[in-house]
């Protein structure tokens, strides 16, 4: 007897394959674990406008570029304008181009942003010492003093920050600070005050997010380097941290808006907040990133739908062979109740029911009239084909005429297989009496009925089209199961008798 | 409690289906040897060229159109038996008892019309009774005049005696006799009367229908319990020598005594079934895990029936 190892690895491998693969998809690509899911979206507008000056104009536009932020579309339109977007990936820019300009122009760039929740900018690259900061000699006294009692009680880079920021916006300010204050914005101040310090930091450029705001601009924030983490501080809010609700426009140090050949430029934002499927969403990601993926989405339409069909075939598949293995439920024939069950989902399970267990009795009927003709049983069987579409027809047509509209969806069962299935009871009716046509009829239909309530689940449903890797675990499961060779749970009742007699 | 914890199953020995079909007839029975058992007609050729009895071969029809000649050939005989060649679990078998003037009688007395033969033999050849629908031969046999030592015994039918070999040790048998429920049918699944016996003596152990103990017959009220099937021997003999010539290591050997040729091999089996195991009373796992663990030095048929006489006889339940 051969090893049985190769196999077991293989079927781990496969679940381990098949459930990775799930994980990865929802990671990933934010492919949402559950149905039905639904994420916000932001949909910003920025408006860059100057006053050209009747010469070549260049205008150079910083572009978002926030971990914490997924870009799900974005396009700049200006007519008249040469466009190029750098793919630079530190340094997003946008940069519009023309001959001449002159008057007022206005450019714009609309993005639409997903939050993903990475709020957090870390890098790899540790930060020069900043240059200690040259204050003006009014102030220089009255800063030292300010940074010598807080560096005195702070233990760290953060915590030194933390109590600076704290001070600048402490109700009673000392009169060093008020001075200070009087000539430096908080922020500037903030930077300046640290840089003394050498601990790095820099102002950066942050757009806050609000429902319908318009008209908005850029704020600026500091952020400080601490353990491979730039650290977000919201000095004039005296606020620590981010949340998804906020931006980084820019924070690699560079402009946010460079025009050369023109006057008064100034950059406006307005936004609107969207929800929209999560799954629509991740499906929008996926086909973005246009890298070479095996996903069923970039299909036409009508073959996913067929698809859909289709993926649910294993799980039909599966509770088949669970409640024949397992269970020992007998059924006629191995996948006719998977085949009844997917024409269950078309037409709901008591409209299918009712439907098929008529088709099958007056088949039935008709099929003991053909017997007593002595056919050939190629030609018995097509006959009970064509009588099977009589009947699906003329249901069809009496519960339209009742206005039953359930009663249309007959037409969604096999053809094939009903005949069959009408063959085959009725041999078994001619053979072993109805009794056994009701006991394997039964069976079947009952079987049919876990695996269409099992295929018509609507989690089931999302996570055969979605979670392809699904298939692989079910392909082990069924691997396993084939393996199989303990009692079905029929057994322990049919050997009774048995036990305890050696 | 009607229902058997699994390792109270396991701990009496007994065989279930997942591991028949995965330990036994997976492990020993070679795709390609299948033919021989799956066609009547291959396991009848092979028999006779083995030297083992088997009814009468009548005929054999392959074509619609030789459906009429079968009147010409039962001519002179009191009875036959049609049956597919490709059949599985007895289905499509007419049993013809009598012949009288032309006219056909099953055993019940009903009379069987010329063109319910012919409908009957049209849907055997078009694959009907066969696995997988395809098509098939009928073969026209001999009826069999059973040995009057059963007179009594079974409802209609004729008694068979089912044997399973495992490597061509006889591990377990049983005596099946048809019931009025079973339609003079000798399968247990449909009625029929499983009477378990003893590999050593041939004699009955414990008796069964629709898997629940019987003491009686429950038609005739023959009782059970003291049946000693005769040419024990010879049926073990024949039945292990059907090892060598199908070459199928886990086998069903189903016989017949005819009155004057004594045991015949009616067909064989690749997939027998499990109720032979309530028929005995017991499961068969340690039989066959007992052959599986012998050297396995190669012993003729009359050593390998000697052993299973000495190992696997066992003590009436009744």
């Amino acid at each position: 007897m051969h090893s049985r190892k190769p196999f077991y690895i293989f079927v781990v491998l496969l679940f381990i394959a098949g459930i990775s693969a799930s994980i990865y998809r929802g990671i990933e690509h934010n492919v949402p674990f559950l149905p039905g899911e639904q994420v916000q979206s932001w949909a910003i507008d920025a408006k860059v406008s100057f006053n050209g000056t009747n010469q070549p104009a260049e205008v150079n536009f910083s572009l978002p570029n926030d971990p914490a932020f997924d870009i799900l579309v974005e396009n700049a339109s200006s007519s008249g304008y040469g466009l190029n977007i750098s793919a630079d990936t530190d340094n997003r820019r946008a940069v519009w181009s023309i001959r001449e300009a002159s008057g007022p122009q206005a450019l714009y760039y609309r993005v639409t942003l997903v939050p993903t929740g990475k709020l957090n900018i870390e890098t790899d690259e540790e930060p020069l010492t900043p240059e200690p900061y040259l204050w003006p000699a009014t102030e220089k006294s009255a800063a030292d003093q300010i940074i010598e009692e807080v560096w005195i009680r702070s233990a760290t880079n953060l915590s030194f920050a933390q109590q600076l920021m704290n001070l600048i916006n402490d109700n009673d300010q000392s009169q060093n600070m008020a001075l200070l204050l009087s000539a430096n914005t908080s922020t500037n101040l903030f930077v300046h005050m640290l840089h003394s310090k050498g601990v790095p930091a820099r102002i950066i450029n942050g757009l806050q997010l609000e429902d319908q705001r318009r008209r908005q601009q850029l704020t600026s924030y500091v952020q400080i380097y601490n353990d491979g983490e730039w650290i977000l501080f919201d000095v004039p809010n005296n606020k620590k941290g981010r949340d998804n609700t906020l931006v980084l426009w820019e924070y690699s140090g560079h402009s946010v808006l460079d025009v050369m050949g023109g006057t008064n430029s100034l950059v406006n934002f307005s936004m609107l907040k969207d929800t929209r499927s999560a799954l629509a969403t991740s499906i929008d990601m996926m086909m973005n990133d246009d890298a070479w993926d095996f996903s069923l989405y970039q299909l036409p339409l009508e073959e996913q739908s067929t698809f859909k069909g289709i993926l649910l075939i294993p799980i039909g598949v599966l509770v088949v062979v669970f409640l024949r293995v397992i269970v020992g439920i007998k059924t006629s024939g191995t996948f006719m109740p998977v085949l009844i069950a997917m024409a269950f989902i078309q037409t709901t399970l008591l409209t299918g029911l009712i439907g098929f267990l008529l088709i099958i009795a007056c088949g039935l009927m008709i099929r003991s009239y053909l017997s007593t003709l002595n056919l050939l049983l190629i030609s018995r069987i097509s006959a009970v084909i064509i009588v099977v579409i009589f009947i699906i027809g003329l249901f069809t047509l009496i519960s339209f005429k009742l206005g039953l509209n359930e009663g249309l969806t007959v037409t969604f069962f096999p053809m094939i297989i009903l005949a069959w299935t009408i063959e085959r009871m009725s041999i078994l009716w001619e053979e072993e009496g109805p009794k056994k046509v009701f006991v394997s009829g039964g069976g079947s239909l009952f079987v049919a009925t876990l695996a269409y309530l099992a295929m018509d689940n609507q989690i089931v449903q999302y996570w055969v089209f979605n979670f392809l890797g699904i298939h692989l675990v079910i392909l082990a499961l069924v691997l396993v199961m084939g393996q199989y060779t303990g009692y079905r749970l029929t057994e322990l009742k049919r050997f009774k008798p048995l036990v305890g007699e050696q | 409690m009607e229902y058997a914890w699994p390792w109270e199953l396991s701990r009496s020995g007994v065989l279930n289906m997942n591991r028949r079909n995965i330990s036994y007839i997976g492990r020993y029975n070679q795709r390609k040897f299948y033919k021989r058992v799956d066609d009547k007609l291959i396991t009848k050729q092979l028999a006779l060229a083995n030297g083992i009895a088997v009814p009468d071969l009548i005929g054999v029809v392959h074509q619609q159109h030789k459906i009429q000649e079968i009147p010409a050939m039962v001519l002179d005989r009191s009875g036959f038996v049609i049956k597919p060649a490709k059949g599985s679990g007895g289905k499509g078998i007419m049993v013809i008892t009598r012949v009288s003037n032309g006219c056909y009688y099953k055993s019940n007395g009903h009379e069987v019309t010329h063109s319910e033969i012919y409908r009957h033999v049209s849907n055997i050849l078009s694959g009907l009774f066969s696995l997988g629908g395809k098509p098939d031969v009928a073969i026209v046999e001999g009826l069999i005049e059973f040995d009057p030592v059963f007179e009594g015994l079974s409802y209609e039918g004729v008694p068979d005696i089912r044997l399973i070999v495992f490597k061509g040790f006889p591990v377990m048998g049983m005596l099946r006799l048809s019931t009025s429920a079973s339609d003079g049918k000798a399968n247990l699944h449909q009625g029929a009367v499983g009477v378990g016996l003893d590999i050593a003596t041939g004699n009955s152990l414990h008796a069964v229908q629709f898997d629940l103990p019987v003491d009686k017959h429950p038609d005739t009220h023959f009782p059970l319990s003291d049946i000693t099937v005769p040419h024990w021997e010879t049926l073990l003999h024949t039945a292990s020598s059907a090892y060598e010539m199908c070459e199928l290591g886990y086998l069903g050997t189903d016989m017949v005594l005819d009155k004057n040729k004594g045991p015949l091999l009616l067909e064989l089996n690749a997939r027998p079934g499990l109720t032979i195991q309530i028929a005995n009373g017991r499961g068969m796992l340690p039989r066959l895990k007992h052959v599986e663990a012998m050297k396995s030095s190669a012993m003729s048929v009359e050593e390998r029936v000697a052993y299973a006489k000495k190992h696997f006889c066992s003590n009436p339940i009744f």
